[in-house]
Order: C-alpha cells, then structure tokens, then sequence
C-alpha cells in the first residue's frame, strides 16, 4: 500500500511528464490549472492518466472542484 | 413530433408523449462504455408518476417551487417531469457551483424542495449556507450509499406514493422555470421563464432542426444550461426521440459514445469542439503521404459538392472513415453557450459535419439566431429563428450597434428585481448587450459586448462585479473588477479576460508582496472566474453618493490608458 506522500509524488511525477513541464517544477499545493495552463478537458484526460496508473476508477462527482495536486492526490489515496 | 401549439403547458405536452410513444427509448444512461440503463417513455411514466404522488402527499403544490442539483441522468428528467406534472416550478441548478453559491441561489428562489444526488448533498449538508435557508423543507438524495448518514434527507428511491397523482395544469403565462443564467456572488439573476417560452423555443428550434422517433441526442451539456434543458430534454421528449447520457465525461468515453449510440445530434461548447478539431487534425496529420494525399482529395470534393448546402450522406461516402467515428448519423453539431471561431466550424462542414452554429442567451429563452446551412456560414452566428423579431439599436456607421430581441420565447423577467427586469426588457424588447450587425444575406455577426462580463470557451458566463468579492479587503485603497474589452472595447469575441483594478494608498507601492496576495487570492476562484492583470491606477475611483464605484466612469478614465502597458501579468 502507497502512502499518501508516495502517492501525491507519483501524481506529480505523472503531470510532469504527461505535459512535458521541466522535472521538479510541480508541487503538492501548485493549481495545476494555473500552474500547467490547462482547461478542464485536459485536466479530465490527466484523470484517466491517473485512472490507469493507480488502476482505480474516480468518479466524476469525486473530483469536481479538485484543483490542486494535494487534494487530488488524498481522493486517489481514498480508492487505492 | 407534437403539434406543440395544443399544449399550454411542458407537463402536458410531456404527458402526451409519453402516451403517444409508449415503447420508443427515451433515455440510455452508459457509464465508461457499459450501459447502465435503458428506458421507454412508458418506463419513463411508471418511475415519474409514482414520485408526482409522493410530492403531491407531501404538500408540493402548483406555483411551488423545486430545484434539481444533479449531473445529467435519467433522474434529473424524471423528477423534472414529476414537478412538472404537481404544476410546480422547477428551479435548475449547476452542479458545478460551490455549496454556498448553491444555498444562495436555492434561498433566492424560495425553493422548498430540493432533488439532489449524495456527493452533492455530502457537501450541501454541512455547508454553514444550509441553516439560513430554512424555506428547504424536503430534500430527496439519489445515488445515497446504503448506511449512508443522510442528514434530514429522505432517499430519491424511496419517495413513492400509491395511487394515481393529480394533473395539475398550468397556463402558457405560468412560470415553468427559474433559470440562473450567472451571477452567483453578486445579485442572483433568475431569470423567469414561462411554459409558453419554452414552447415557442421549442417550435422554433424544431423547424430548422427536427427531433423524430429513432433520433438520439448526446447530452454532455450539463442539464441546468438553458442549452442542454431544450434540446436534450423539451426538444427530444416532444419529438418521441431518446437522449443519452454518460455518467463520466472523459474525452474517451463521450468519443465511444458517438458509434456506440449512432448519435444524430450533440450540443458542445466550443472549447469541447475545439478540442475535437485537435484530437482529429492530429490524426490526419499521421495519416501516410499517400492516404493523406487521398483523403485531402476527398475533402476538397467534399467541400466542392457541399457548398450550397450540406449533403449528409454522401459526406458519409465520401469520408466514410472520420464519420465512423462520429457513429456516420451525425445531422449536426450543435455549438452554443459562447462565441466559436470560424475555422474551427469551417474544418467540422468540410468534413462533412454539419455544425449549428447560433446565438443566444438565457434570457431570450436559449437561442435566438442559428445557422440554417442554406448554405453554411462560418463567419456568422446564422439567421434569426422563425418567430424571432431581432433588430441593431443604434447603429454605427459600420452598422454595428446593440442587438435587441422581441419574442414569445423571451424570459418573463428577472425574479426579484424589477429594476433590473425594467433596465434589461424595453418596450417589449430584450437588450442583449452583445453588439452586432446583420449581413445583406440577413445573418447575423458579432462584434463584442456592451456589458462588464466575459463568456469563457465552456459557455461561463463571468459578470466583473461576482468575481469582486475575493479581493474583499485587499491592503489597497480601493479595487474594482473589469472585464477588458469593457474597459478598452474590441470587435474581437475570443480570449476575453478579466482584470483587478487597484488604486493604491498615498506611498503605497505594487510591492512583490502584494502582487503575492493578488494571486493567491485569485487561484482560490474557480478557474474560469480568475482575473489575468491587474491595472495599477493612479487616481480616486468616481463614487456615487453612497460610496459605490460608478463603473461607467471609472472605465471612461481607464480608457485613455493604453490596454497594452495597463495591464500587468499576476
């Protein structure tokens, strides 16, 4: 079993990636819409991202009005 | 479809559906590519009468009033339809808002029942917004885990009364719904919309746009939006068509969905098309030279044969590929809720895809004019729908000037405010505030905006003075929100932003530090609500007697700095 910290950094790992920003930029408290200038439809495709690495499914309901990598990260951690 | 004109009501004109197509689908509800549910209009009656009975036991009466706060599924139309048919008001409302901004709006409309989902009665319930709004007296939860802690609520599920319930009629002048069409931190604008508003919408819309049995709308809109409530709900349920709804709304899922459902016609918000374009664009952009080479040729004989009006199935022949991913029944695209840029419609009809393209706003009871592809215009917002009267106010040399709608479908008034309805509706004459003019082919085209708002690419309207609040008691002398092409007008509808006003105190400086607190109050707003400058100015604000900002003037003054060096990035 992840812990949180685990799972916040993998979450963080992934952005990084997914939006090819520069490695280390990301942080547990950035917005990630403003942090990664996305609109809401790339923020749900980071969601499947998510979905697909975690293998969990997150529920639509379950995310509305996330807009931080901390709070995404503990709704994740309440599915694994 | 119904000859709409019998009816003087929704519940009536919904009640003769149901019986006229008894086993034609209604509603499919699917979640992640797996269907979940499948209903006729004659299941539809069965699950919706027995909760009209239990809300006609309960005291719902006609003229009361109930707001649904619900994601798009099969409930939010059955519970409608049980309001409907107790001859009460529904009162719609986004899921998406925060609970405060909910509570807000539910006292405002004096509510007294409330049909919500569990994750959002989770957080309703504990919200500090719940005790001032006691007018709530019955709140009915759908999705409620079992053991679930309910807080006074009673399960959706459960509310069933025996018997038959009682028709209640209503009168075309009747109040049918309560529409926030934005303005959830200032004054709430509920707009009042009438059963023969949305009658005549819906004739109107229809004509150009036909709804029959078989037909199958995706509804991705959320239900609450003017858009979304017409045609994925008045629209389809007159018409004996079926609507389907997805339970998550990843880009994967609603792409399945198009040839899963054969979808005929969709509504997006040009970011969701937008975004589309892209996903496709790229796709053709790894196609082989050759293929691409060939498919190249295919669109420009499809562009060729469609130029005076679209050719649907020979579109289908031609790029049989691109339109087997759409599920090869698309009738049109549906865009609306802002303003969408002409090549992004252009690439749709090239392709083949009809894109109906059009211009409305909740007040004028959804849309006003539309693209009737007689032939297909990127460049416009298309032509008025039969029964509306739209004519420019004032115009200029250019002809541009304000767009003013005269209607059956246009909205009662604002709840309320008569001040507010007096300033919006003259002479029987809805003012938009959009500026515009008309083309000689009779279409019309948009040129900015009158008012202090922006419209985001996913239909969010902002009014300047909602988003003031979260610089309330900012370390400045004074601050005031406008949106730019207020300040400085532009011709230009896409990238419309917001900026904070600031005028500092007598040796104040724009400090690091207080640039700082600007932007962490800002990213607490919703994303679309956030500001992109701020303008450091220099003199006192104009006030009015009682000390309010008088916004006219203050932009007046703005005006004579230049835009470009005015605004400063957070």
């Amino acid at each position: 079993m992840r812990t949180i910290e685990q799972t916040t950094q993998e979450i963080l790992e992934l952005a990084t990636k997914h939006f090819k920003v520069e490695p280390g930029s990301l942080k547990a408290e950035d917005d990630f819409y403003k942090k990664l200038g996305i609109d809401s439809l790339q923020a749900l495709e980071m969601l499947s991202r998510l979905e697909n690495h975690f293998r969990i499914e997150l529920p639509d309901y379950e995310v509305q009005g996330v807009s931080d990598f901390k709070t995404l990260a503990e709704r994740v951690q309440a599915r694994l | 479809m119904l000859d709409l004109t019998k009816y003087p009501s929704l519940g009536e004109a919904i009640r003769e559906a149901l019986e006229t197509w008894p086993n034609e689908v209604c509603l499919y509800e699917s979640d992640r590519g797996e269907e979940k549910q499948r209903l006729t209009y004659k299941d539809f009656k069965l699950r919706a009468l027995p909760l009209a009975k239990w809300l006609q036991d309960s005291g719902f009466a006609a003229g009361d009033r109930a707001s649904i706060i619900m994601t798009n599924q099969s409930k939010w139309l059955i519970s409608a339809y049980a309001i409907f048919y107790c001859g009460g008001a529904l009162v719609p409302l986004d899921y998406k808002l925060k609970p405060e901004e909910q509570w807000k709006l539910l006292k405002h409309s004096g509510a007294t029942v409330l049909i919500t989902e569990y994750p959002i009665w989770s957080q309703l319930s504990t919200s500090a917004g719940r005790a001032e709004t006691d007018q709530v007296r019955t709140v009915l939860v759908t999705e409620t885990p079992a053991n679930a802690e309910l807080a006074g609520a009673i399960r959706w599920e459960s509310a069933q009364g025996d018997g038959e319930p009682t028709f209640v009629a209503r009168t075309r002048s009747d109040l049918a719904c309560i529409v926030y069409s934005s303005g959830t931190g200032g004054k709430p604008k509920g707009c009042m919309m009438t059963h023969d508003n949305y009658l005549e919408q819906c004739v109107a819309l229809t004509t150009w746009y036909p709804f029959w049995p078989g037909v199958k709308y995706l509804s991705i809109l959320p239900t609450n939006h003017a858009i979304d409530f017409m045609v994925g709900f008045i629209g389809p349920f007159t018409c004996g068509a079926a609507v389907v709804h997805l339970r998550t709304l990843r880009p994967e899922y609603v792409r399945e969905a198009f040839p899963q459902y054969q979808i005929t016609y969709v509504s997006l918000v040009p970011l969701v098309l937008k975004n589309l374009q892209k996903g496709l664009q790229a796709r053709f952009n790894e196609l082989p030279s050759g293929k691409r080479r060939a498919f190249e040729l295919l669109r420009k004989i499809n562009i060729a044969l469609t130029k005076s009006r679209p050719r649907r199935p020979l579109s289908r022949l031609l790029l049989k590929q691109v339109h087997q991913a759409f599920g090869g029944r698309i009738e049109a695209i549906i865009v609306g809720g802002a303003f969408t840029e002409p090549q992004t419609l252009q690439f749709f009809y090239d392709l083949g895809l009809p894109v109906a393209n059009g211009y409305g706003l909740t007040e004028a009871g959804t849309a006003v004019t539309v693209n009737d592809l007689k032939p297909f215009r990127a460049d416009t917002v298309g032509k008025p729908l039969p029964g509306m009267e739209v004519r420019i106010l004032n115009p200029g040399a250019d002809g541009i000037g304000q767009v003013a709608v005269r209607s059956r479908t246009v909205m009662a008034g604002y709840l309320n405010e008569p001040e507010l309805t007096a300033e919006t509706i003259v002479d029987g004459w809805l003012m938009t505030g959009d500026m515009g003019r008309f083309d000689p082919c009779g279409h019309l085209q948009l040129f900015g905006r009158k008012k202090n708002m922006i419209v985001t690419e996913e239909g969010k309207n902002v009014y300047a003075e909602d988003v003031e609040q979260a610089f309330e008691s900012l370390p400045v002398k004074e601050y005031c929100v406008f949106a730019a092409n207020y300040v400085w007008p532009s011709t230009s509808m896409v990238g419309e932003q917001l900026v904070l006003v600031i005028h500092l105190e007598h040796g104040q400086s724009y400090t690091e530090e207080l640039r700082k607190e600007i932007a962490a109050r800002n990213s607490r707003l919703i994303n679309y609500k956030r500001i992109h400058g701020v303008v450091v100015y220099g003199e006192d604000f104009p006030l009015t007697a009682s000390l309010k900002i008088i916004r006219v003037a203050l932009a007046e003054r703005l005006r004579k700095l230049p835009r470009e060096t005015a605004i400063v990035p957070i």
